[in-house]
């Protein structure tokens, strides 16, 4: 198949003062209000496009522009495959930089007239977008070309950043073409490349920001110097919702180098020359709350109240057949409950900003991953328009959806800080470990109520699933994607079962009384539903006397690529065999997980060992994902792996909780991320696929805890209902 | 004055001595290639070798350095631990270990650390060596590859 691509708009060229510099910007299939806001705008060719979607040099420096924030998932390089294909240019010759803030350009095409990064959506939303750009940017060097050597463009080849006249042996360079190829016309359609000629697509393409990361050199928020710049370290409340009341800033500003103390709407800010000087000098104020109006219960009082709430229907997220009659006469119900806490995202660098304030602008500096969203927030608070809000996008060390909150709240905070001093000095906003992990927008704790109808034949008739959690799109900007009281956030991956079971249920309770920010946590729903789904599900096969893949397959029958990746990840991990036994008391097990989330097939096969003493050693995972065409597979298993190791953490040891109100915990002392001793053994297996790309970010992650758990309850027969795992219920 | 000797130049540094070298590094000194994590020593993303042995900058007084050789991120591959240091930089090049890479100066100050002193580590010395450096990425499988990469490079 060779896609024919029609320029959705033919626009900007930019030639810069060396007047050397090709730049294109070709919308793809923007939504409709996008790319009529950006014909609206559009200047005629040959004009000034800051911020195209990829740039070349006289030195045949192939710059791509990432509209998509680079936070570990490998999307520079991924973005920059995409080009470098269409384009042919050598991989060497390609660099990537973080576009600016303009959702009239830079829009994630899946969310409409939004920038930003997130649902794993990066690849798919820009895969036609960039192949566009790069065959059209290809296109116009050869036109140059063949206009300077008098021969036919079709007698021109492309390869490895030379354009060739083979028959003539005349070549030339990117660079020696750039200036001539934005003279000429942005052809208004272009032929992309069948996918049996990729040259970098599915093939390794090392990533960019390797060599940058391993010498230190990459830099982050955290590493933003600006001269006179203040380092602000705030006190926050210990509860959600209280309120400054009253503070003696006198102590805090007799410390060295501290500079300022000044009151937010989110707490007391103590700015002074260095992070050590700030965190003394916070360490030194005296603050007293207002409270009244704080949120006060613990955890164990939440899934109490949740609990109750779960006795009683919900609002309808999924039907289909008649529960009831299901439910009637069956010859086995089963029924489960589970808990899940409070996830925080817990990144390596903890959330920070850097504000510059000056008349009418506001310059920012962020591991930028809600454009759209930030500006807004600030452009309200400030006064401004949008665009006099410019965002600088660097490098987040970490984000797993953090850094795209709904409220923008660390940017906000930091803005009202550099607004208090009336924009004196830029500050750095800096959150020190402990008020990043005590700083809420967490995973929103889940109850979750399993039933499940068999009939005399051992056939599942009959599911019914009651989900009890916080809506995150409720109260948000994007609080109207809320419908007839679903957020299919809270339900996604269990409305959407892809099992064949002719009557289910689905109903879901989101209490809105409950003071804890919630936020997506990477594979946001998924988190909690595959667990409840998936193990609930090899019980029901327990319970048929059914072999866990293969009950699943007989339901699969119309979903093959759910019952592509299982097959495939089962015969990878051996199923079926026998599993080498453990010595000294050890017991082992094997489990199986599948699990879509955004439109990515996982699954996988857990080994794992059980100490005498409960604990849980997980020794291998064999992964199966289908992913679409694998764009860079090596990124796909380094995504996978990663996502394994995240999950990990979540399933054996992570929990925030709340004792009247308060987060206990602080460090990574009291909420661990998995440590190298705790990997397992991570294999990775691609499903070969001409469909379009989807994300591998998030998808790895759903999968792993039920995996696991159903390994350990093929090893002890419990099955576990409560994350993280307490080793206590698995001592011999 | 605090005088100390970072990647083998005397540094002049107008501190108090209780200050934690990682903030002298990056705060005073704009040596970002250190990173903060954690500030309690758990993370290990700040690293760095004083006396040649791996110590957390975050939780070490510049009193505690006076004296001995302090290496980062950004000097590692110049001095004594050159030869290691460039060998497990480019295993990690090799293998593209990196994801978000924040935790990443502090896991290849770890490796060197340990290659320094056991030139075929096991993956049971690896997990002694590397457990304290925590990344949430958890590229723990390709850390390890390319130690034992690093190892046979070295061999």
């Amino acid at each position: 198949m060779t896609p024919h691509i029609e320029n959705a708009s033919r626009r900007g060229f930019l030639q810069n003062a060396a007047g050397l510099t090709l730049a294109l910007y070709l919308p793809g299939a923007a939504s409709a209000a996008a790319n009529a806001a950006a014909t609206a705008g559009a200047p005629a060719a040959q004009s000034f496009a800051p911020g195209a979607f990829l740039r070349i040099g006289a030195d045949s420096t192939v710059t791509v522009i990432s509209k998509h924030l680079e936070m570990g998932q490998g999307v520079y390089t991924g973005l920059a495959t995409i080009v470098a294909e269409e384009l042919d240019a050598a991989w060497a010759q390609v660099r990537v930089e973080g576009a600016p803030a303009d959702a009239g350009r830079y829009n994630n095409i899946l969310w409409g007239p939004v920038q930003g990064t997130g649902g794993s959506t990066a690849m798919a939303n820009s895969w036609e977008q960039l192949r566009t750009a790069g065959a059209s940017a290809r296109a116009m060097l050869v036109a140059a070309a063949a206009q300077q050597w008098q021969v036919p463009a079709g007698a021109i080849t492309v390869s490895d950043g030379v354009v060739l006249h083979a028959a003539s042996r005349r070549q030339a360079t990117f660079g020696q073409l750039a200036q001539a190829a934005a003279q000429q016309p942005v052809p208004a359609s272009v032929t992309l490349k069948d996918p049996k000629d990729f040259k970098l697509v599915g093939k390794r393409a090392p990533r960019k920001d390797t060599a940058a990361k391993i010498r230190g050199q990459a830099r982050f928020t955290q590493d933003v110097h600006l001269p006179g710049m203040l380092t602000a370290v705030v006190a926050h409340p210990p509860r959600f919702g209280a309120t400054v009341k009253s503070f003696d800033a006198k102590a805090a500003r007799s410390v060295k180098g501290v500079v300022d103390v000044v009151a937010i709407p989110t707490g007391v800010a103590v700015l002074a020359k260095d992070t050590w000087s700030a965190r003394k000098g916070r360490d030194a104020l005296q603050v007293t709350w207002d409270e009244s109006h704080a949120f006060k219960l613990g955890t164990d009082d939440i899934f109490a109240r949740y609990r109750e709430l779960a006795r009683t229907p919900g609002k309808i997220a999924h039907q289909a057949g008649d529960t009831d009659a299901a439910f009637a006469a069956p010859a086995r119900v089963l029924r489960a409950a589970y808990d899940f806490p409070y996830l925080a995202h817990a990144a390596m660098e903890p959330m920070n900003c850097v504000v510059h304030l000056t008349p009418g602008r506001c310059e920012i500096w962020n591991g930028e991953q809600f454009q759209t969203i930030d500006q807004a927030k600030v452009a309200a608070l400030l006064g401004l328009k949008p665009e006099q809000v410019i965002l600088n996008m660097l490098y987040a060390g970490g984000s797993f959806g953090r850094r795209a909150c709904k409220d923008a709240d660390y940017i906000v905070e930091a803005v009202n800080i550099a607004k208090a001093i009336d924009g004196k000095a830029p500050v750095k906003l800096v959150w020190l470990r402990e008020d990043d992990m005590k700083g809420g927008y967490y995973r929103p704790a889940f109850h979750h109520v399993l039933e499940a109808a068999l009939d005399a034949q051992g056939k599942l008739t009959g599911w019914r699933h009651r989900l009890v959690g916080q809506s995150i799109l409720a109260n948000s900007p994007f609080g109207a994607m809320v419908q007839n009281g679903i957020d299919r956030v809270s339900v996604e991956g269990a409305a959407n079962l892809p099992y064949a079971i002719p009557n289910q249920l689905v109903d879901l309770h989101s209490p809105d009384d409950i003071g804890v920010p919630v936020l997506w946590w990477r594979s946001v729903g998924s988190t909690h539903t595959a667990y409840s789904t998936e193990t609930f599900l090899d019980e029901v096969a327990a319970a048929a006397g059914q072999d866990p893949v293969a009950f699943r397959l007989a339901l699969l029958e119309h979903h093959p690529r759910h019952a592509g990746v299982l097959k495939l990840a089962a015969d990878k991990a051996g199923w079926g065999t026998p599993l080498p036994g453990g010595g000294n008391g050890d017991r082992r097990g094997r489990g199986v997980a599948v699990h879509e989330s955004f439109k990515s097939y996982v699954a996988q096969v857990a080994e794992v060992t059980i100490k005498p003493d409960g604990s849980v050693v997980v020794d291998r995972i064999v992964c199966a994902v289908d992913c679409g065409i694998a764009i860079n597979p090596d990124n796909v298993r380094a995504q996978i792996e990663g996502g394994v190791g995240f999950a990990l953490s979540a399933a054996l040891q992570g929990a925030i909780t709340l004792k009247d109100g308060m987060v206990e915990q602080s460090n990574f002392h009291d909420y661990a991320p998995l440590r190298i001793n705790q990997m397992p053994k991570v294999e990775v297996h691609i499903m070969p696929s001409a469909e379009k790309p989807t994300g591998v970010g998030e998808p790895g992650v759903p999968p792993v805890a039920p995996a696991v758990a159903n390994a350990i309850a093929a090893a002890t027969g419990k099955y576990l209902r409560s994350l993280p795992f307490n080793a206590e219920t698995l001592k011999a | 004055m605090i005088t100390l000797d970072i990647n083998c130049k005397a540094i002049r540094i107008d501190a108090a001595p209780d200050t934690p070298l990682l903030w002298v590094l990056r705060d005073t000194l704009h040596m970002t290639g250190t990173k903060y994590g954690c500030g309690m020593g758990l993370c290990g993303a700040c690293t760095v070798h004083l006396a040649g042995e791996p110590i957390r900058s975050c939780s070490t007084p510049i009193s505690a350095a006076v004296g001995k050789k302090v290496v980062t991120i950004e000097g590692v591959d110049q001095a004594r631990t050159a030869k290691v240091a460039r060998v497990v930089q480019d295993a990690w090049q090799q293998l593209d270990v990196v994801q978000c890479g924040y935790c990443q100066s502090g896991q290849i100050m770890s490796a060197v650390a340990l290659l320094q002193t056991n030139r075929k580590p096991s993956d049971a010395d690896i997990d002694a060596a590397m457990a304290g450096n925590i990344c949430r990425c958890a590229t723990y499988v390709r850390i390890r590859a390319a130690i034992h990469d690093a190892a046979k490079s070295l061999a």
